[in-house]
């Protein structure tokens, strides 16, 4: 009889709706995401790479805040030279928009592998990875033209000396995630092409890359805002 | 509980996560939209809190679409939500110790160099 109180009033695993739902999905003794454990791992692991750019954005914050030399201004130090006039963070600007364009083309291919369209799958991640090779391009366009101003990791021209190094350890490190991610992307649309998630009988990888892909995105999105436009 | 059993079954059965194409084109535009205004901001050249402001209402509304849509965190269950979204609030305190730690520094740093 109470037995029959207690199921009534905690749901099964996987279902009940809010936080009935959390409750019966930890308390069932099982797994606790009703998900792809590939999945669930990958969360996890964006988890843990969420507190490691905090660390160095938040670091970033805390010598910004403390320096008692003024920070160059990233308007400036970014800028483009287009013509006779100095267009501010041209190419950051660019390098969000191809960003934002891989994350598109990553969204589409994970559907796409969904409806078990393997060639728009393939191209589609490809067309991706090619973006992302792009960012990294970009990026690397960036660092010579800034080392060529002089700019170290321990001091620039333009003011607050650890300027250099928080540039270098953040794009840096994030420019490292985008490159692995092409070449995640790559091994993954090839494994599509070869037909080896037709063998394993689901499309599970492509969205599991997909979100290592997107939280590429999701980390640009914030150096932009803290970095470049602060 | 028949929503659930879609959503669990469809995962088990490798055919989870499927939503209208459209909608991804949409948010694509929209992710292109908030960038450019978020790069207006510079261009035109905000300042003060009106910049900040506006500078993290853009920001948290690109990143709140990216997570919702396009990782798809908006069709997960909540025990998942929870567990991925609930931890990084902790670094709110990290945050507020660094900038209490950050004006300390900035002041003793006041204090030292007219010291000498």
């Amino acid at each position: 009889m109470a037995n029959d109180v207690a199921t009534a009033s905690v749901p099964a695993f996987g279902e009940g709706e809010g936080w009935k739902g959390v409750v019966g999905d930890w308390s069932a003794d099982k797994q606790a995401f009703p998900v792809p454990w590939g999945k669930a791992m990958m969360w996890i692991f964006l988890l843990s790479d969420t507190f490691i750019f905090s660390c160095f954005l938040t670091s970033y914050m805390k010598v910004r805040l403390s320096t008692t030399i003024p920070w160059p201004n990233p308007s400036e130090v970014f800028a483009l030279h287009v013509g006779d006039t100095n267009v501010p963070l041209l190419l950051i600007a660019i390098m969000t928009f191809v960003l934002i364009s891989s994350s598109g083309t990553m969204a589409m291919a994970v559907n796409m592998g969904y409806r078990r369209d393997k060639k728009k799958t393939v191209a589609l991640m490809l067309a991706t990875a090619a973006f992302g090779a792009m960012f990294v391009g970009m990026q690397a366009f960036e660092w010579t033209k800034l080392i060529e101003d002089g700019v170290r990791p321990w001091g620039n021209p333009w003011g607050a000396p650890q300027f250099g190094s928080c540039f270098f350890m953040i794009t840096g490190f994030h420019g490292l995630h985008v490159s692995a991610g092409v070449i995640y992307l790559i091994v993954v649309a090839n494994r599509v092409r070869t037909g080896f998630y037709d063998k394993k009988g689901n499309y599970d990888m492509v969205e599991i890359s997909g979100l290592y892909w997107h939280f590429v995105d999701l980390v640009w999105v914030f150096i932009f805002a803290f970095f470049y436009l602060w | 509980m028949a929503q659930a059993d879609l959503d669990a079954g469809a995962d088990a059965h490798g055919e989870g996560q499927q939503h209208p194409i459209k909608l991804y084109l949409w948010i694509w535009l929209l992710l292109f939209v908030f960038s450019a205004f978020s790069y207006a901001v510079d261009y035109i050249g905000f300042e003060g809190y009106l910049r900040w402001t506006l500078i993290l209402f853009f920001m948290f509304l690109k990143a709140g679409f990216i997570v919702a849509i396009f990782m798809h965190m908006a069709w997960e269950r909540l025990a998942l939500i929870t567990a991925i979204l609930g931890p990084p609030l902790l670094l709110l305190v990290l945050i507020w110790l660094m900038v209490i730690e950050g004006d300390y520094t900035f002041l003793t740093r006041i204090v030292f160099f007219q010291g000498t």
